[in-house]
């Protein structure tokens, strides 16, 4: 079944035509990356598939969850790296769609941001400071409050940026986990061409239109791979 | 001592700028870590710049200071949150200037208009003489609805103040918060400064979160640590203020640096133990 569907897309920001006449669809269980060159319209598509910038012609609909109900996992802003906040908070705040106007969070809810520190494997850091945490270990808090927030889809902006490779294959590994035992239909945006290919069942390739969208072994034949890969080796 | 500190509160002037003072800190401190965590410290800062500028407009044509400042500080407020959403360094070299422009504009009214005065210097340094009854019924309002939105919405503050972008994508209404808060924020600072001083003020808003910040590590503490302190420098600045006769918004200022420094120095004697 189809979970997210984008038909003939096009969207502005500051004035320029960042993605013009994108369409692809998301089936449940997919692992969709979103590749492209810098500008290319991958963060604005983004926006759209989130419902923060209003498409300027065409649609994204989504069938079985609402717009909130899409786990994002934003990349890290300056503002985090020092917050005092424990991972405990960071995690339930996750679940803040499903608290509706409710100014207090429910057991249910104090429980599932509970299942979701197990399930990622840092229920023992609870208490710990995010500030004080490694990047990986972030990064894996932000994924358990995302899962908060889903069971169904995660929208993951440059997972790895900044991590070290360990780190960055524990993630990749994690995600990959996510995706095969528990159902979880995963997009990924990324710049890591090589993990992309790797790890994704489907690959967009934006170049603020559709330059290749589909299965990523027809996909390593293409020139726009090669392009695109060539690219990655030689900088 | 303790004769000095009933002798204090015998002073109906006193007693009302210790329940200003108690409230306003009480209100900076709450807001101060939700401007200082999102980088807008410099917010607090220009507001009081302006608020200095609409004082001295009101008293210039004889008008009630706060009728004038409240909706001119206010309008700053929502100018400034636009200009720090914007850019970063764009933002603030924009603050700068527009604190020091509202401050020269202030100047030159004042100037034009009969000259510094008594109340420039109390606008500008702060005066616990300027309370009046209304500042007392205006800053129990301010508090109560703070307390209340901290109280009711502190999930969701603690969500826009941590990940704005996260927020935003799970359906909550961003703007709608970072509004809310720079109009309380607005609303302390004029409450506050005449009693603190347009130069002081900022310290109430930055100073509880920064020393709140050296020790405590979630956010729910820092937030309670931020406010307690804040209100405990306040009394003790003034009982200093009032046992040495300084004026009560420096002395406060000193003991929230001093606050300020001793956590800095627990933290340091904590990563050695």
């Amino acid at each position: 079944m189809s979970l997210l569907c984008c038909q003939d897309l096009c969207m502005h920001y500051d004035s320029i035509n960042a993605v013009c006449h994108v369409d692809f669809s998301v089936e449940e269980g997919d692992y969709l990356c979103v590749v492209g060159e810098n500008g290319s319209g991958k963060s604005t598509l983004m926006k759209g598939i989130l419902g923060l910038l209003p498409p300027s012609h065409g649609r994204v609909s989504l069938s079985g969850l609402t717009q909130g109900e899409i786990g994002y996992l934003p990349q890290q802003t300056q503002i985090q790296k020092d917050f005092p906040a424990s991972v405990y908070e960071v995690t339930l705040s996750g679940c803040r769609n499903r608290r509706g106007k409710r100014p207090f969070y429910t057991k249910a809810e104090h429980c599932r941001a509970e299942e979701m520190l197990c399930l990622l494997n840092i229920q023992n850091i609870k208490n710990r400071s995010y500030r004080e945490l490694s990047g990986g270990q972030q990064q894996r808090v932000l994924l358990a409050r995302a899962l908060c927030a889903t069971e169904k889809l995660l929208l993951l902006d440059e997972p790895a940026a900044g991590l070290d490779p360990a780190a960055t294959a524990d993630l990749y590994q994690i995600i990959k986990n996510l995706n095969q035992n528990h159902g979880v239909t995963v997009i990924m945006v990324s710049h890591d061409i090589k993990s992309a290919v790797e790890y994704g069942t489907k690959i967009l390739h934006m170049a603020t239109n559709v330059r290749f969208y589909g299965a990523t072994k027809d996909y390593i034949q293409t020139e726009a791979y090669s392009q695109l890969a060539g690219g990655v080796r030689n900088a | 001592m303790l004769k000095n500190i009933m002798v204090m509160f015998s002073y109906t002037f006193m007693t009302r700028a210790l329940v200003v003072g108690l409230l306003v800190a009480l209100c900076a401190a709450l807001l101060g870590v939700c401007l200082v965590l999102k980088r807008y410290s410099m917010i607090g800062d220009g507001l009081s710049h302006v608020g200095f500028g609409s004082l001295s407009v009101a008293m210039a044509l004889n008008l009630a200071p706060l009728a004038v400042s409240i909706p001119i500080v206010v309008l700053a407020a929502f100018w400034l949150l636009r200009l720090s959403e914007k850019g970063k360094i764009k933002g603030d070299a924009a603050i700068a200037l527009i604190s020091s422009s509202a401050l020269a504009f202030g100047v030159i009214v004042t100037s034009l208009s009969g000259g510094m005065n008594a109340d420039v210097h109390n606008y500008m340094f702060g005066s616990i003489l300027a309370m009046s009854h209304g500042d007392v019924i205006l800053s129990l309002a301010l508090s109560i609805v703070v307390l209340v939105v901290f109280v009711f919405f502190y999930h969701d503050i603690f969500a826009v103040t941590f990940d704005e972008a996260f927020a935003q994508a799970t359906g909550m209404k961003v703007r709608l918060y970072n509004t809310l808060i720079a109009l309380l924020t607005a609303i302390t600072v004029v409450v506050g400064m005449r009693m603190m001083g347009a130069m002081l003020m900022s310290s109430l808003i930055i100073f509880p979160a920064l020393t709140a910040m050296r020790l405590f590590k979630s956010f729910k503490a820092v937030i309670l640590c931020a406010a307690i302190t804040s209100m405990l420098c306040l009394i003790l600045g003034m009982l200093i203020s009032f046992l040495f006769s300084i004026p009560a918004g420096a002395s406060v200022v000193a003991v929230n640096l001093l606050v300020y420094l001793l956590f800095c120095l627990a933290e340091k004697i904590r990563t050695y133990l």
